[in-house]
C-alpha cells in the first residue's frame, strides 16, 4: 500500500489530536501512542486538557488536546505537530499555533457548520482564511462517515457520535502505517465490558483506515524510523503510574509494607488511584479527610513501621508543611510527592510548572532540612520514586519528590525491569547488640542517621515528638547548646546523603565552554535542544539535576570547568538562585518560562544562543 | 498461650511528671496505667499518640510506644498508625482545644470511619498551655484572656459531635473518680472501633472549679448518674432517684413519690443500635437532669482497619500476584527481542 503513495521517511513525527473535551481525544491519542510504542517507536506524550470537566460543547475553553511524538531520538512530545487533527472549529482555532510549517491539518468538515463556527467565535464563514492557514487542510467528513459505518449497528445517535474519535484514529493509523490489529486489541481492552461499543469502534476504525487508503492521492503518508530498543518486555507508562510503581518496588526491596495517605488534587490524583488499586499487592492507600490528614496518617504509618508516602500538588504541600516539620524533628522516613502545577494559590491546576522548588526546600518553620529529588521524565518517575524511598528509609528523613504535571501525565515506552535490577533497601534498624542501651535518638556516627525501632518490638518502646530532644538521651530538652547541636546534626545528616547518591553527569559536548543546566521534568526538551545545537555546530554541554538537596558531591567541580552556566527552568529562577547561593564564584545565566506550558526546544536554543552571543 | 500479667508500674515511664500540682491529669494518668494493667496488653504492643496541649504531654509518662505530635493532628496520625500496624492497641489523647478546635475535622472523621482507636478527650474547657483562652467547650459568656467581655458563641458538647459523626462508643468520667475512669477506659479498649471517652478535668491554674457544679462532693450524687449496661438508671445519695421516660423526653423522679415505682425506671441499654436515647442521656448536664458518667453507648460495627485488612486479603487472593513485576506483566505489554 505504502509503495503506491507519496511516502515521507522521518526519524520522528508529532501528531496532535484536538477536539471537545468530551470527544475522546485523550483515548485516541493514547491508543495511537501504545500502537506506536508496540512497533518499536520511542514515544513521548503531552495531554493538554482544560480544568473544566465539560465546558460548553464546541467552545474555545472546552478544547482538549493530546500531543504525541513517535520515532527515534524522542525525548519530548515535540514543539510543533506534523499532523494536527481538529474535530471542530474551536479545536482548530486553539491548536493551529502548534502546527509545524509544512504540516497537515485534518478536520472533521461536518462540524464546521455556521453554528459551530459561531460557538468558536469565528467572524466569517471561512475559518481557514480567517486564521490565515496556508498549510494543507484535508477536509474529512468524519461525522457522516462514522454515522454511515454504524447505520446498521442499532446504536443510538449519541453513542454513534462518541465513535468519531476512533474514525480519526483509523485515519491516522493509515497515515503512519500503524497495524490496526494492535489498535483493535487496545480497544478491546478498553471496552472489555461493553462488547457492543467495541464492535462499533472496530467498524469505525476500519472505516477511518479505509477512508485514508481511498484518498491517498491527496495526502502524504509517513514512514517513521524505529529504535532498536534494549531487549525485554515493555509497557506504556505515564509519570504518575511510574511514581506509584516505583514506590511499590521500593516497598518490596525494603521489606516494609507500603502506606499512602492522600487527598484528591489535580494533577496528582492518579497516584492515589493507582495505589488504591494495588491492594492486590498489599498496598494500603487511604483517602483521608484533608491534605493535613494525608501527611499525618503517613507520619503515623511511618512511626508504626511502614514505608509511608503522601501524594499531592503545590497547594496541598503548603497544607502539609507543619506535618513534614514533625517528620523532620521525629526523624522518621516519609516520602512526599508534589506533582507540581501552575501557582500560586489554585493557579493553573492542570498545567505544568517548576515553581514549588523553594516551597520544597524551605517551606517549613525552623531549621528543617530534608532531601529533595526530582525525576527527569515519565519513566524516570519510577527510578526517582524508588530513590526517594531509599533515601527516606536509609537516612531516616522526609524526602520530597518533585514531579510535575507534564511528566506526571506524559507517557513513554518503558522496559519493565527485572526484580534484581534494583538494590535492596536496608532500613537502619536498632542493631541487636545495641538493644539493651538503645535510646531513640542514638545515631550511626558516620551517617548521623538514628535507628528505627518498629512498634511491637519488645524492649524498644520509646517516645518521639515534636519537642527538641537531648542529643544523648532523647528526652525533652530546652538546653540552648543542645538545641544548636541538634539543629546542626539534622543538617549534617541531610548533607551526608551526598555520599550516597550518584555524581552529576555531563552530557552532549562536555568539552564545550557553555553548560546548560536543568532539573526535573524539563530533561527531554533541554537534552534535545543541546543535541540540536551540537549538530548545528554550536557546541554546548548539558547537565541535568535529579538530586536537588543535597546536590551531587561533584557539582562545584563540574561548574568550575565552564565559562558559562545557563540554568533553564519553568519558574522565575528558583534553582538558579539556589545554585548561585551555593556557588557564588560561578556566573549563572538564566532561561525562564512561567506559562503553565513546557519549554519548546526552539525557545531553549534561542535563549542559549542569545546568552552565548552576549559573551 | 502464656498469659502475661502487668501492674500499673509496667506502664509508667522514668520521666518525672511535669503537670501542675493538683491538675486533674495526674489522676487520669494513674487511671490509665491501672486500666492498661487490667487489660493486660503488653506495653510494647501499646501506642499512645497525642497532639499538643497540657494533656498531650501524657505519652512521655508512658512506658509504651508513644508519639507527642502536633496540634490537632493526633487522630489523623493515630489513624495511619493503626492502619499500618493493626496489631497494636492505640490510645489517642487530646484536650478540648486540640481535639475539637484545631483537630475537629480529624476527630469527626476518625469517629465516622470507626477506626479502632481509644480516643480520650480531656475536657477542662480552657486552653491551659497557652495560659488561659476560652476553648470550643467553654460556655457562652465565659470570660477569659481572649474573651474579656465573655464569649459570644455556643460551645460544642463533645457527645453531640460524636453522635453527629455516627459514633458507636461514647463514655464519660470525671478526673476525681478514679474507679469510674478506669472502668470506662477498660470498656473503651475492649470496644472495637472508635471509642470516645470524655473526661471532665480540672485545670487548677486557669479554670479552677469549672466542673464544680458537678464534681462538688456535696452534690455529686444528685447531679451525676453512673450508667451501667443492663442496670436501672438510679442516682442520688440514697439511690432513690431514677430516670423515666416522659413522652419524648427523660425525666428525673423520686422513686415512691408521685406514683413512680422502680418498675418505671429505665434500664440502661448501651448496646441498642439506635442512638436516640443514648443521645438524650449524654446531653444531660447536671442541672435539670444528672450528668451521665459511665459507658453511655457501646455498639459493635465494622471497623476501618479490619475492613482494609479484609479487602487486602480478598483482592490479594483473587489476583494472586507474586510481585510488582508479576502484576505489570499481567497488563498490556510487548516484547523487544
Amino acid at each position: 500500500m505504502l509503495e503506491k503513495t507519496n511516502v515521507k521517511v522521518l526519524d520522528k513525527v508529532v501528531v496532535r489530536f484536538s477536539g471537545d473535551s468530551g470527544d475522546g481525544m485523550q483515548l485516541a491519542g493514547n491508543i495511537f501512542t501504545n500502537v506506536s510504542a508496540g512497533v518499536g517507536n520511542q514515544v513521548s506524550t503531552f495531554p493538554d486538557y482544560p480544568a473544566e470537566i465539560r465546558a460548553p460543547q464546541g467552545s474555545l475553553s472546552g478544547v482538549s488536546g493530546f500531543q504525541v511524538s513517535v520515532g527515534t531520538g524522542v525525548y519530548t512530545p515535540g514543539d510543533q505537530a506534523d499532523v494536527l487533527i481538529a474535530m471542530n472549529p474551536a479545536a482548530l482555532k486553539q491548536n493551529v499555533k502548534f502546527l509545524k510549517p509544512g504540516g497537515v491539518i485534518i478536520v472533521d468538515i461536518d462540524s464546521f457548520k455556521e453554528s459551530d463556527l459561531k460557538k468558536a467565535l469565528f467572524e466569517t464563514d471561512q475559518p481557514f482564511k480567517e486564521l490565515g492557514i496556508t498549510a494543507q487542510v484535508v477536509e474529512v467528513p468524519v461525522t457522516s462517515m462514522t454515522k454511515a459505518a454504524l447505520a446498521e449497528s442499532g446504536l443510538d445517535n449519541k453513542s454513534v457520535l462518541k465513535c468519531r474519535n476512533i474514525f480519526a484514529l483509523g485515519l491516522v493509523c493509515w497515515l503512519f502505517d500503524r497495524p490496526l490489529e494492535s489498535a483493535l486489541q487496545h480497544l478491546k481492552n478498553k471496552f472489555a465490558k461493553k462488547p457492543a461499543i467495541f464492535e462499533a469502534n472496530a467498524k469505525v476504525i476500519q472505516a477511518g483506515f479505509d477512508y485514508g487508503h481511498n484518498i491517498h492521492a491527496s495526502v502524504s503518508t509517513y514512514r517513521v524510523e524505529t529504535e532498536t530498543a534494549r531487549p525485554g518486555k515493555y509497557t506504556d507508562i505515564n509519570g504518575n503510574t511510574a511514581t506509584a510503581w516505583g514506590l511499590i518496588m521500593a516497598s518490596e526491596k525494603a521489606g516494609r509494607p507500603l502506606f499512602l495517605g492522600s487527598y484528591p488534587i489535580t494533577p496528582a490524583t492518579d497516584i492515589l488511584h493507582e495505589l488504591a488499586k494495588r491492594k492486590d499487592l498489599g498496598v494500603k492507600a487511604c483517602q483521608m479527610e484533608d491534605e493535613i490528614a494525608g501527611v499525618c496518617s503517613a507520619i503515623g504509618a511511618s512511626f508504626a513501621g511502614n514505608l509511608a508516602v503522601t501524594s499531592t500538588s503545590g497547594p496541598g504541600l503548603a497544607l502539609k508543611s507543619e506535618g513534614i516539620g514533625l517528620a523532620v524533628m521525629a526523624e522518621l522516613p516519609l516520602v512526599i510527592i508534589d506533582v507540581q502545577r501552575g501557582g500560586p494559590s489554585t493557579g493553573l491546576p492542570t498545567k505544568t510548572e517548576q515553581t514549588d522548588l523553594f516551597q520544597a526546600l524551605y517551606g517549613r518553620n525552623g531549621e528543617s532540612p530534608l532531601a529533595v529529588v526530582a525525576p527527569a521524565s515519565p519513566t524516570d518517575c519510577f527510578d526517582m520514586a524508588f530513590e526517594a524511598c531509599r533515601i527516606a528509609v536509609e537516612h531516616m528523613t522526609p524526602v520530597i519528590l518533585l514531579t510535575d504535571a507534564f511528566i506526571g501525565n506524559g507517557s513513554s515506552a518503558w522496559r519493565i525491569p527485572e526484580a534484581d535490577e534494583y538494590p535492596e533497601i536496608k532500613p537502619n534498624y536498632v542493631p541487636e547488640e545495641l538493644k539493651a542501651t538503645w535510646r531513640p535518638y542514638m545515631r550511626d556516627e558516620d551517617t548521623k542517621v538514628r535507628y528505627w525501632a518498629i512498634p511491637g518490638t519488645e524492649g524498644c518502646a520509646h517516645r518521639l515528638g515534636g519537642l527538641e530532644k537531648d542529643y544523648n538521651t532523647g528526652a525533652i530538652s530546652t538546653d540552648p547548646v543542645n538545641h544548636e547541636k541538634m539543629v546542626y546534626t539534622r543538617k549534617e545528616k541531610i548533607d551526608r546523603i551526598a555520599k550516597d547518591i550518584p555524581a552529576l553527569e555531563v552530557l552532549c559536548d562536555a568539552e564545550a565552554d557553555t553548560l546548560i543546566v536543568g532539573w526535573g521534568g524539563t530533561f527531554g526538551h533541554l537534552y534535545t535542544a543541546a543535541e540540536e545545537m551540537n549538530k548545528a555546530g554550536k557546541n554546548v554541554a548539558f547537565a541535568h539535576f535529579r538530586y536537588i538537596n543535597p546536590l551531587p558531591a561533584n557539582t562545584a567541580e563540574v561548574f568550575a570547568k565552564y565559562k558559562r552556566v545557563i540554568v533553564a527552568e519553568l519558574n522565575t529562577g528558583q534553582f538558579a538562585d539556589y545554585l548561585q547561593a551555593k556557588f557564588p564564584e560561578t556566573k549563572i545565566s538564566r532561561i525562564n518560562k512561567v506559562q503553565g506550558q513546557p519549554f519548546l526546544v526552539k525557545e531553549i536554543i534561542d535563549g542559549v544562543t542569545k546568552i552565548m552571543e552576549e559573551k | 498461650m502464656e498469659e502475661l500479667k502487668y501492674t500499673a508500674a509496667n506502664y509508667k515511664s522514668d520521666q518525672s511528671v511535669r503537670w501542675c500540682p493538683g491538675c486533674g491529669d495526674h489522676a487520669i494518668l494513674n487511671s490509665l496505667h491501672k486500666a492498661m494493667a487490667t487489660m493486660g496488653i503488653a506495653p510494647h504492643k501499646t501506642a499512645v499518640i497525642s497532639g499538643i496541649g497540657c494533656s498531650s504531654r501524657l505519652p512521655y509518662y508512658m512506658n509504651t510506644y508513644g508519639f507527642h505530635t502536633i496540634h490537632g493532628r493526633a487522630a489523623a496520625i493515630a489513624t495511619g498508625f493503626k492502619v499500618a500496624n493493626p496489631e497494636m492497641t492505640v490510645w489517642q489523647i487530646s484536650g478540648d482545644g486540640d481535639g475539637l478546635a484545631i483537630g475537629g475535622n480529624h476527630f469527626i472523621h476518625a469517629v465516622r470511619r470507626n477506626i479502632d482507636l481509644n480516643m480520650l478527650l480531656l475536657n477542662n474547657k480552657i486552653y491551659g498551655l497557652t495560659k488561659g483562652q476560652y476553648s470550643p467547650t467553654s460556655d457562652r459568656g465565659f470570660v477569659s484572656k481572649s474573651s474579656p467581655y465573655g464569649t459570644t458563641e455556643d460551645p460544642f458538647i463533645p457527645a453531640e459531635l460524636v453522635f453527629g459523626a455516627r459514633g458507636n462508643f461514647f463514655a464519660r468520667s470525671i478526673d476525681v473518680e478514679l474507679a469510674t475512669t478506669q472502668e470506662v477506659l477498660v470498656a473503651a479498649a475492649q470496644h472495637k472501633g472508635a471509642s470516645v471517652v470524655e473526661i471532665l478535668q480540672n485545670c487548677v491554674i486557669f479554670n479552677n472549679g469549672i466542673h464544680n457544679y458537678i464534681t462538688d462532693k456535696e452534690f455529686r450524687a444528685e447531679r451525676t448518674i453512673h450508667l451501667r449496661h443492663g442496670e436501672k438508671m438510679i442516682f442520688g445519695k440514697d439511690g432513690n432517684m431514677g430516670l423515666v421516660q416522659d413522652g419524648f423526653l427523660l425525666k428525673a423522679v423520686e422513686i415512691g413519690k408521685d406514683g413512680y415505682t422502680m418498675d418505671d425506671v429505665l434500664v440502661h441499654d448501651a448496646h441498642c443500635k439506635s442512638n436516640f436515647l443514648h443521645q438524650q442521656l449524654a446531653m444531660m448536664d447536671g442541672h435539670e437532669l444528672p450528668l451521665a458518667v459511665g459507658v453511655i453507648r457501646d455498639v459493635e460495627g465494622l471497623t476501618y482497619d479490619e475492613e482494609i485488612e479484609k479487602q487486602v486479603a480478598e483482592v490479594k487472593a483473587k489476583k494472586n500476584f507474586s510481585s510488582l513485576r508479576d502484576m505489570i506483566l499481567a497488563g498490556e505489554t510487548w516484547e523487544v527481542k
